[in-house]
């Protein structure tokens, strides 16, 4: 038993590590040091950047132009990621539409839409949720009719993250009403979101920022060639594709990287003369964060090493994104709790790219309590927490 | 053994929820919110015409005399109304240092047009590196003949940027942590020197900080006794920690009584979401934790109206306790609302924001509870 690297992957880090350091966009990493929030434009140069390398489809199989890394490179390498503070991926194309397209599409939607999918040329967004269909989510009412060598979309879409930039929507309807079972006759379509009859309405978040939309679909008319895979199938494909990144589902690695970024910010405010025994008692809650977050960490190696070796993942899998996203939470509390009326305002403009007004706050303090606020969502979205656990009772203890 | 209320403390609850029922919506309140105005003058007004503006001061002031218990009992109701004016700073902070002061021209000059709704002033006490320590105070004013002149930076004044007088905390002697050698002083909001950076918060009020660039002050605005301010200053911030703790009580009431409707009324798997047995059992959790914290809220006011010895351990107790109990509480809310939670449209999401800034006012759970070991 050991949790040592090969020296092949030792070499492997070495070079991820000067990838982030010389050829990723470096202006990028610089902005975010400042606290900026990347821009959409951010997120295209930075995924591109990793496409040039060959490395964007990092969970994708060789002959669709992945890595084919092995689980442990996997780790390596959103470790380093993660440690260079680049933005998030955006998960909808690389992460999501892009296996299920190479699962069960047809030759043609292949060629059709993987090389720009793993080049971020497009930008996808991801229709699952309805008003009336959250966490019970075959139980959805869009509808999509055949009518000759077209479906015809009718209903409503929401929570879509990142609508407002997607040229393409992946989403489940309902082709088929007459089944034994709600989720039969559920079907994946791929929709361009400027085909007629769309329309994008903004949510916007408790903490002021428009990251989720509305999009309704009024008699959207796409032709038979955009369904993947069967009919009545996209159930099956759907949920696939939410268990499919399982390596870097508990983000382990960016839960590291910013409890290291508060134990920095801590010594700052140390030396700044900040009395040091509220500093002291404060330093014992970043150990009990921590070690919950090493125990993570060793579940998702336990994880990792089961499916390096040929194995199935363990039953502790399925621990990982609640386990995950309570860390992800318990680290945005602790940014606000250290930094106390410093919490307060509200000056999320200033961090946006592209602001030239008065600078009122310069260390990311006053994002701290927005950034608390808006990942109240994290336990919320991709299958609440508690479908979650009705998941591993279910499946993993068998009650 | 009594916790009834009085009649006239019956008369006032009365007043203030019928108020906040039929007065003052949560539309109307986003309105203002989204508006450039940090809070509605006409709201003003009329608090000042219901007598709010005068409960805590003395009759010898012309005030209404209320208490702790006075105190409780309408900002619990504010709590759940959500009110964006600024009660808080300009009554119970700035007016808590006034109404405390022997500088009796000052007091006569600036209550009166506090209880009239004219005078919206705010307190300076805090500073970047102060945290909740309220000893720690590095904005100087230096003696200079009859005059002080004050310089240095305070942050995060609440209504620090509207308000037309400030009460500020400054070193007149002693290094930067004494206890002894702070001094509070009224300075006007257009003196020379004084420059004010507004901001919203992230609960939607507004707040500023205030640069004091050799401001200069009479001797004779002078609230606190030279160098003796601290012990004002913290009788206001034990005021003021009560004030915002039945504000948050009136909040977490809101949040559990609107979760439980919620969970009624949304379909999923063809039942209502309540009829889940982990979904009541959270909700069951979420009631208790706010009987608790009525009862700690009632513990505290009774003892700080009797003066008791016990009362900054109670006090300390109670913000402690509403900052652990009262948080955990708001995420649930959120959580059980699912996406809805997360929407600014909802008033759950503000009522959320609002409970989760009171835990970091005047110094949040951890740090009450390192006082309450100290205190008791």
């Amino acid at each position: 038993m050991n949790v040592n690297f090969s020296a092949e992957e030792l070499a492997f880090q070495e070079e991820v590590r000067t990838f982030f350091a010389q050829e990723y966009p470096q202006d990028i990493l610089e902005r975010r040091r400042n606290g900026a929030l990347p821009a959409r434009d951010d997120y295209i140069r930075g995924q591109q950047a990793l496409y040039d390398k060959g490395w964007a489809g990092i969970n994708w199989p060789v002959e669709y132009g992945g890595t084919g890394w092995s689980a442990t490179r996997k780790y390596i390498f959103y470790n380093e990621f993660a440690a260079a503070n680049c933005p998030t991926i955006i998960p909808f194309g690389l992460s999501m539409v892009g296996p299920v397209i190479y699962t069960y599409g047809s030759e043609e939607q292949k060629e059709r839409f993987l090389p720009d999918i793993l080049s971020s040329k497009v930008w996808w967004c991801q229709g699952y949720s309805e008003p009336g269909a959250g966490s019970d989510l075959a139980s959805l009412k869009t509808r999509a009719d055949l009518d000759g060598d077209e479906y015809v979309i009718n209903g409503t879409k929401t929570w879509t993250t990142l609508a407002q930039h997607a040229d393409w929507m992946f989403l489940l309807a309902r082709t088929n009403s007459d089944v034994a079972r709600k989720q039969e006759g559920i079907s994946f379509l791929l929709v361009k979101m400027d085909t007629p009859g769309i329309s994008v309405t903004p949510i916007i978040t408790l903490d002021g920022d428009h990251e989720i939309n509305q999009v309704f679909f009024d008699n959207v008319r796409i032709p038979v060639n955009q369904l993947v895979g069967e009919e009545g199938k996209g159930w099956t494909y759907g949920k696939v594709l939410l268990t499919h990144e399982r390596a870097n589902i508990a983000g382990v690695a960016v839960s590291k990287q910013r409890l290291e970024s508060l134990k920095s910010r801590l010594s700052v405010y140390r030396e700044q003369g900040q009395a040091p025994a509220d500093l002291d008692a404060f330093k014992r809650k970043i150990s009990e964060i921590e070690i919950q977050l090493s125990a993570l960490e060793y579940t998702e190696l336990r994880t990792l090493a089961s499916v390096a070796t040929g194995k199935a993942p363990g039953p502790e899998s399925s621990i990982l994104k609640i386990k995950g996203t309570e860390m992800q939470q318990a680290i945005d509390n602790l940014f606000f709790e250290l930094s106390a009326y410093g919490a307060i305002p509200n000056l999320r403009e200033q961090y946006e790219a592209g602001y030239s007004g008065d600078v009122i706050d310069d260390d990311g303090a006053s994002l701290t309590a927005l950034r608390y606020f808006n990942y109240r969502k994290a336990s919320i979205y991709g299958g609440s927490n508690e479908i979650q656990k009705n998941i591993i009772a279910k499946a993993v203890l068998r009650v | 053994m009594d916790f009834s209320l009085s009649e006239e403390q019956a008369m006032l609850k009365e007043s203030v929820v019928q108020y906040i029922d039929k007065s003052y919506g949560f539309e109307e309140r986003m309105e203002v919110v989204e508006s450039d105005a940090p809070y509605s003058s006409a709201k003003w007004q009329e608090f000042a015409e219901l007598g709010w503006l005068s409960l805590p001061f003395s009759a010898d002031d012309d005030g209404f005399d209320g208490g702790a218990v006075e105190l409780m009992l309408i900002m619990q109701e504010l709590g759940r109304g959500l009110v964006i004016e600024p009660y808080l700073a300009a009554v119970v902070l700035a007016g808590g240092c006034i109404k405390r002061s022997t500088n009796l021209p000052l007091r006569q000059k600036l209550l009166p047009a506090i209880m009239s709704g004219e005078s919206i002033p705010a307190l300076a006490y805090a500073e970047r590196n102060s945290r909740y320590n309220l000893n720690h105070v590095a904005v100087t004013a230096a003696k200079d003949g009859e005059d002080f002149v004050i310089s240095g930076e305070k942050f995060v004044v609440f209504n620090g940027a509207t308000a037309d007088q400030i009460v500020v905390a400054t070193r007149t002697s002693g290094e930067v942590a004494d206890r002894d050698g702070i001094t509070l002083f009224c300075v006007s909001a257009d003196a020379e020197g004084v420059s004010v950076k507004g901001f919203r918060t992230v609960d939607g009020s507004h707040a500023a900080h205030i640069e004091f660039s050799e401001v200069r002050v009479n001797a004779s605005m002078a609230v606190s006794e030279i160098d003796q301010g601290l012990a004002m200053l913290e009788a206001v911030i034990l005021d003021a920690t009560l004030a915002v703790s039945a504000e948050a009580v009136g909040i977490m009431d809101a949040l559990t009584t609107k979760t439980i409707e919620y969970t009624k009324s949304r379909q999923q798997f063809g039942v209502p979401l309540s009829s889940f047995q982990a979904l009541q059992h959270r909700m069951v959790d979420m009631f208790m934790e706010l009987e608790q914290s009525r009862s700690l809220l009632l513990r505290a006011a009774i003892k700080l109206d009797e003066n008791d010895d016990e009362a900054a351990a109670a006090i300390a107790a109670l913000k402690y306790y509403i900052g652990t109990a009262g948080r955990k509480l708001g995420e649930e809310a959120v959580q059980l609302h699912g996406g809805m939670g997360v929407t600014n449209e909802l008033d759950v999401a503000h009522l959320f924001k609002r409970l989760t800034v009171i835990d970091t006012l005047f110094g949040n759970s951890d740090y009450q509870l390192s006082r309450y070991t100290r205190l008791s």
